[in-house]
């Protein structure tokens, strides 16, 4: 199921859509599967799912160590497929984030086919750009599946209106430059690049906008769903659970009370 | 004028940074969006950087008044007579600094300047890079922060204070396995929250375009200098060019001047560590795994998910798993060929050739010895008793005597 039906609904409530991160494998497998549920149940609408990678470029801390933590416990790109089939049977748009290589690696092809299978909605790929993802493009395109590439503050118009062109689902606009991880305050980078983005989408399409990187709590949900269709959360949801990982109920009760939070920053815009 | 940075070869990327083409080649810009604006500017201040006369004849005059080049072309005569062939070392390990690397951040460097940029930031395993880095940053005044794996700051203690007293903020990274690549993970990471300030000075002719050409070009000089020697003290071309090969900086800057030599055989050498078999080593071009790492299309070390694997090798600097992109069409394309070097071949080549020609050199440079050694009796063959072999004698050993010390027992009281 494509993100745009969840985006569809969240703008026919007025409100922003909510998009919870969590890596696969972390701390678990089922762990992470559990934790995902909670989060559907607690109020996000989208589900990205990281595919864990040696050697994520645009992962700040938090992420790194989860997914250090995943690796370690020996996740397989097809442990990531079971935690999407899981997740998407709840009934939100799953898709996965992951860096080139492992796809690449795979066979775009398969990946894609695989991943479909699974009921994934489609890919966020944060380290390629549409211009060196033509074979993503087309396998996608074939199937459907959501393409979510990213821009950034220093995007040139350019660069904006030809990923823009490129992207089914939503774009996802990074609201900072930096790494992910959570920031004590929102970035004033991240309104003009929305507004920039929605002027240089293709005219008619409508294309959402995800502004995601260091927002932590509703608060800041709020500040963001006032000019964003969708506020995208990781590292938040990731600290919480590195936070509380001795106790894993606790651990479940804190993530849905963040998705608590959250829920509500997107819908007080 | 000793480099001709502006040049180009049949083997040149195209614009957007392919190494034979996208289809099969290798390169390419694997980059998160936030850099993209960075690695253009980046590729457009190159070109007309390279085409401006007053900024190569300052690059000329900075490699001569500064780092001692040219480097000499030195007939390397016992070890001749060992290989009964003529023996060539491009003495890189003269320079200051003591490797080939210090062109590479002196010319990067120089278009920091030019582009108004005040900081740079690098990444190193051992810390040659890093040192290199940091001393053309003084040189410059330019701010200057290394990254440099947990792992490799521990076991390089040296080099970190080497760093630290030419003024460098030397940052630690645990993550991952702590090494070169790590290094390189986060020097990026910085880069995308910094890029508008900061220029990134690669270590390698690897990465995203435009740095496999930008390295390239800046470090060609080696083959330009040694290539022109060649035919003033030797007359004429040398039957074979020999070089280590990491992420392949010194080897991409011996072979582009004779690349559209077709009769001269270019070969490279990579760390074969325990031997290729063992599975414990950095032949990434050997093992000849198409894959994306740190921004390029090349060849890579990884499991069958696509996850990094980790490399071995008793040279750190060679000790990388994956390899500049342009080695890996010219290892494809057939006009270079690239082979491995165990440890133990690399260990007695450097012990060869510091007892037959008074030169300790470093261990990355040591594979090129050991290299030119196992293909001397065919290029013999191939082109008579005459022949001649030119080996980039890339760096010098003195960072390697723990190395040594260790490997060879040379510390034991006896």
């Amino acid at each position: 199921m494509s993100t745009s039906v969840a985006f569809e609904k969240a703008k026919a409530e007025n409100r922003a859509a909510l998009v919870g991160y969590l890596p696969a494998g972390f701390p678990t497998v089922d762990g992470s599967i559990e934790a995902l549920t909670t989060m559907v149940e607690a109020g996000c609408d989208i589900i990205e799912i990281g595919l864990p990678y040696s050697d994520p470029v645009m992962d700040g801390p938090t992420i790194q160590d989860a997914v250090q933590q995943a690796l370690d416990g020996g996740v397989r790109v097809d442990d990531v497929f079971r935690v999407v089939e899981a997740v998407a049977a709840t009934g939100v748009p799953t898709l996965v984030m992951t860096s080139w290589n492992p796809i690449e690696r795979r066979g775009v092809d398969r990946f894609a086919q695989q991943l479909l299978d699974a009921g994934g909605a489609g890919l966020i790929t944060p380290d390629i750009t549409p211009d060196f993802a033509p074979e993503w493009i087309e396998a996608a395109d074939a199937r459907d599946l959501d393409k979510v590439f990213l821009v950034a503050p220093s995007s040139t118009d350019e660069r904006i209106a030809m990923t823009t062109a490129e992207c089914r689902g939503f774009v996802y606009a990074t609201a900072v430059m930096g790494v992910t991880g959570a920031r004590a305050k929102t970035s004033d980078l991240a309104a003009p690049l929305v507004a920039r983005t929605k002027q240089l989408s293709p005219s008619g399409t409508d294309l959402p906008v995800g502004v995601g990187l260091g927002v932590s709590n509703g608060a800041q949900a709020a500040e963001m769903a006032a000019y964003a269709d969708g506020v995208i959360v990781g590292s938040a949801f990731v600290r919480t659970l590195l936070d509380n990982r001795a106790d894993e109920q606790a651990a479940l009760k804190a993530l849905a009370s963040l998705t608590e939070d959250l829920a509500a920053g997107v819908r007080a815009r | 004028m000793t480099t001709h940075i502006h040049e180009t070869t049949s083997y040149d990327a195209d614009e957007f940074g392919w190494f034979g083409g996208e289809a099969e080649g290798f390169g390419g810009r694997f980059m998160p969006e936030a850099l993209m604006k960075a690695l253009i500017e980046l590729d457009d201040a190159w070109q007309k950087a390279k085409a401006d006369p007053a900024f190569v004849a300052e690059f000329d005059a900075i490699l001569r008044d500064y780092a001692n080049l040219p480097s000499p072309l030195y007939h390397a005569t016992r070890l001749s007579e060992q290989l009964g062939l003529r023996v060539l070392l491009k003495r890189e390990d003269l320079n200051h600094t003591g490797a080939h690397k210090i062109r590479n951040v002196l010319g990067q460097a120089l278009l920091t300047k030019r582009m108004g940029k005040t900081r740079v930031i690098a990444e190193t395993g051992a810390g040659q890079h890093g040192v290199a880095s940091a001393t053309a940053a003084a040189y410059f005044g330019l701010d200057c922060t290394v990254y440099m794996g947990k792992v490799d700051t521990d076991r390089q203690a040296l080099n970190v204070a080497r760093m630290r007293l030419l003024g460098a903020e030397v940052v630690p990274v645990p993550s991952g396995s702590g090494t070169l690549k790590d290094a390189i993970n986060e020097a990026l990471r910085d880069w995308v929250a910094t890029v508008d300030h900061t220029a990134y000075l690669f270590g390698t002719a690897a990465g995203p375009h435009p740095f496999p050409t930008l390295v390239r070009d800046i470090v060609r000089g080696i083959g330009d200098e040694a290539r022109a020697q060649s035919i003033e003290q030797f007359g004429g071309l040398p039957n074979a060019v020999v070089a280590a090969v990491g992420g392949g900086s010194n080897a991409i800057g011996l072979f582009t001047a004779f690349l559209d030599d077709e009769d001269v055989e270019i070969h490279g050498f990579e760390a074969g560590g325990d031997g290729f078999e063992t599975g414990r080593h950095a032949a990434t071009i050997q093992a000849n795994d198409p894959g994306v790492l740190h921004g390029a299309r090349t060849y890579v070390l990884q499991d069958e998910d696509g996850q990094t694997i980790e490399s071995h090798s008793i040279s750190a600097g060679l000790d990388y798993p994956g390899v500049g992109p342009q080695h890996a069409w010219l290892a494809k394309s057939g006009r270079a060929s690239y082979t491995s070097i165990t440890d133990k071949e690399a260990m007695d080549a450097f012990a060869l050739l510091s007892r037959s020609e008074g030169i300790i050199p470093a261990i990355e440079s040591a594979h090129a010895i050991a290299g030119a050694i196992k293909i001397a009796p065919q290029i013999k063959e191939r082109h008579g008793e005459g022949a001649t072999i030119l080996i980039n004698l890339s760096g010098r050993g003195d960072k390697d005597m723990g190395t040594a010390i260790d490997y060879f027992g040379l510390g034991d009281a006896k």
